[in-house]
């Protein structure tokens, strides 16, 4: 059990930095998940706290001390691998106890530890097995097993779902969450999918392009993202976004469709800027707020609600309404949106923008 | 009925199956036959294989002959005994095989493994020797062993036939197939880099090491101008040494049944390598356990 800090990490590979000056601090017993798009740094983030790569400039803690010059085997952490890693000739056991038998513990302290993680990991049968005898998901959960048997400081997760099928990804998932619930370990999760993000982190980390844009409890970040980016990458579908100009203390947004600049911004928004509509935000009709006309494209019917493919001004939009609303192909419809609801980005920053005061 | 289309492209066609039979029948006699020719002469006396036409079936001199080889050795040519020159090629062979998969699997492991500085300049070293066979570089490597003392030894028919671009770069192409989360996995276990060979990197290895060794073991085996030169006792004669040195003189005067007998017997323990070793042989070089 430990806390992680990361003080002014910098990384270059050759001449390239690919992290920019992150600071981070991780909490003992918390998850935290470090998600963005593939090539973002949060895969580096994580091997450098693993001690995989050394930071180039800046400060890892674990636990309250310096561990730049650690080794990884020393700094008291495990890690679970995107594609497993378990060492092919070696039986379930041999895997799981690898670690403890390097560190010469005594043998029934072993045989303990590693029998209390099957049974947690519903692996006591196949100890015997060797990796390629088992599933995915069986595969999976060993490599969590090599990890907990350690009893580390923190769990480190790279990808660790992302060679399963969709189905295992939400069991093992929920196994996650559950594990952590009972180990209460501090654990550093990296992904790129941001329903694993949102469903399993205490506090999620948004990375673009090599910097932290956001850190954040997941259902903050999403209803106060901090940049266009990160708006854009949490939520599914995404936010619209629509290119807007200010006109008086409006913005158009394009057909002579105009949405009011709130007064907090009315002294320093720029003259162009985005403005971000979440999908479940539009509401079918002229309810009121601003109310845009949609010609539909296509509907995908999900059941509990409707996404609406729509064309507003030549950009796509989508909207997503009641499951029993169906609007068909070419429909001219109204959809209004509570200004109270609009996001506000810096058309060349893509920065949020909020309204002073608030 | 057979309705797959393998089944019906096989049935039916008797002509090219008889065209393919009396090729691949041909084909084996043309291999086979001088093996053949060379075990009857191993089985009949002298005068009844120097005899015109060469009678082409087993005699009634097998035992007589591998025994008066294995024991005595010719009477005409060399008369060093067969076992000991079997005995010296095994050693050699053997020593030869596991000194070249010991020194390139370690190197291999060094070079893949290991950051260190001039490290791409001694990959090339050590494959640029690929262009040298050891009949470029007999002359100085003899004047070396010679120096060293090392004629007429072991080591002298081993140590400088150790060395083996090829094996080490096969381990190195082997090795970077192996992912690389392996070795990370390893490190955070706290496996040390030859903790992590002895654990990890040799168990994999296996099926190539098998494959390696059988390879090695007839190219060892099958050595003969080195030892030439560096053997000059009888007793430290491997086998194709051996036979080499029966044949003394004209066709007439040599001992032709015994230089036979000789020959059968230095080739039956490589093809029995081959024939034990043969399900690790293919499985080595076929398939990879990861």
């Amino acid at each position: 059990m430990a806390e992680i800090a990361l003080i002014g990490v910098t990384k270059s590979f050759a001449k390239n930095e690919v992290i920019h000056r992150a600071d981070v601090a991780i909490g003992d017993g918390e998850f935290v998940v470090i998600v963005g798009p593939s090539g973002c740094g949060k895969s580096t983030l994580l091997r450098m706290i693993a001690g995989l790569e050394t930071a180039t400039q800046g400060e890892i803690r674990i636990g309250g001390k310096r561990v730049n010059e650690v080794e990884p085997k020393d700094r008291n952490i495990a890690m679970v691998f995107q594609n497993y890693a378990l060492y092919p000739h070696m039986t379930v056991y041999e895997n799981m106890s690898y670690g403890l038998r390097i560190r010469r513990m005594d043998r029934t302290q072993i045989r303990a530890r590693v029998d209390r993680a099957a049974a947690i990991l519903e692996l006591s049968p196949y100890l015997q097995r060797k990796p390629r005898e088992l599933s995915g998901g069986q595969r999976q959960r060993v490599a969590m097993g090599r990890a907990i048997v350690r009893e580390p400081a923190a769990f480190l997760f790279d990808e660790p779902l992302s060679n399963l099928d969709a189905k295992l990804r939400v069991q093992m998932r929920l196994e996650i969450q559950k594990l952590h619930r009972e180990l209460r370990t501090t654990s550093v999760y990296v992904t790129h999918d941001q329903v694993e993000a949102m469903t399993l982190a205490d506090r999620m980390i948004v990375m673009n392009a090599g910097t932290i844009e956001q850190i954040g409890a997941p259902i903050r970040v999403y209803d106060d993202p901090e940049s266009q980016f990160v708006a854009g990458f949490i939520g599914s579908p995404s936010m619209n976004f629509l290119p807007g100009r200010r006109v008086g203390t409006d913005i158009e947004v394009g057909e002579g469709v105009r949405v009011p600049l709130p007064s907090g911004l009315q002294a320093s928004a720029p003259p162009s800027l985005t403005v971000g509509i979440r999908p479940e935000h539009f509401a079918l009709g002229r309810a009121g707020g601003s109310v845009f006309p949609l010609r539909v494209e296509t509907t995908e019917a999900l059941g509990a609600d409707s996404l609406v493919h729509t064309v507003f001004d030549r950009t796509p939009l989508v909207a997503r309404v009641d499951g029993h609303a169906t609007p068909q192909a070419g429909e001219q419809l109204s959809f209004s949106v509570d200004p109270a609801r609009l996001y506000f980005f810096d058309a060349a920053s893509g920065k949020r923008l909020r309204p002073a005061g608030a | 009925m057979k309705n797959s289309t393998t089944a019906l492209m096989v049935e039916n066609r008797p002509v090219a199956d008889f065209i393919a039979h009396a090729i691949l029948i041909v084909g084996v006699i043309v291999v086979a036959f001088p093996l053949w020719v060379t075990f009857v002469a191993s089985t009949r006396t002298f005068d009844e294989i120097v005899h015109v036409p060469m009678p082409l079936f087993p005699g009634t001199h097998l035992l007589e002959n591998y025994h008066q080889a294995l024991v005595a050795g010719s009477a005409r040519g060399s008369s060093a005994p067969v076992g000991t020159m079997l005995l010296n090629s095994f050693i050699v062979a053997v020593s030869i095989a596991i000194g070249k998969i010991v020194i390139s699997i370690l190197s291999a492991f060094a070079i893949v493994y290991f950051r260190f500085p001039l490290r791409k300049f001694f990959f090339w070293m050590i494959f640029i020797t690929l262009m040298l066979p050891v009949e470029v570089r007999i002359i100085p490597t003899f004047k070396v062993a010679a120096d060293m003392h090392l004629l007429d030894s072991y080591a002298g028919l081993v140590l400088p036939l150790i060395a083996s671009a090829t094996a080490t770069f096969l381990f190195r192409q082997f090795f970077l197939t192996i992912p690389d989360e392996l070795v990370e996995a390893a490190r955070i276990d706290g496996a040390g880099p030859m903790r992590f060979f002895w654990d990890v990197i040799l168990p994999l290895s296996k099926t190539h090491i098998a494959a390696l060794f059988v390879i090695l073991f007839i190219y060892g085996w099958n050595q003969y101008l080195w030892p030439l030169l560096i053997t000059s006792r009888e007793s430290m004669y491997t086998v194709v040494i051996g036979i080499k040195r029966m044949i003394a003189g004209g066709d007439a005067y040599n001992e032709w049944n015994v230089i036979m007998a000789t020959a059968m017997l230095g080739l039956m323990p490589p093809a029995l390598v081959v024939i034990l070793m043969q399900k690790w042989f293919v499985k080595g070089l076929v398939e990879t356990e990861k």
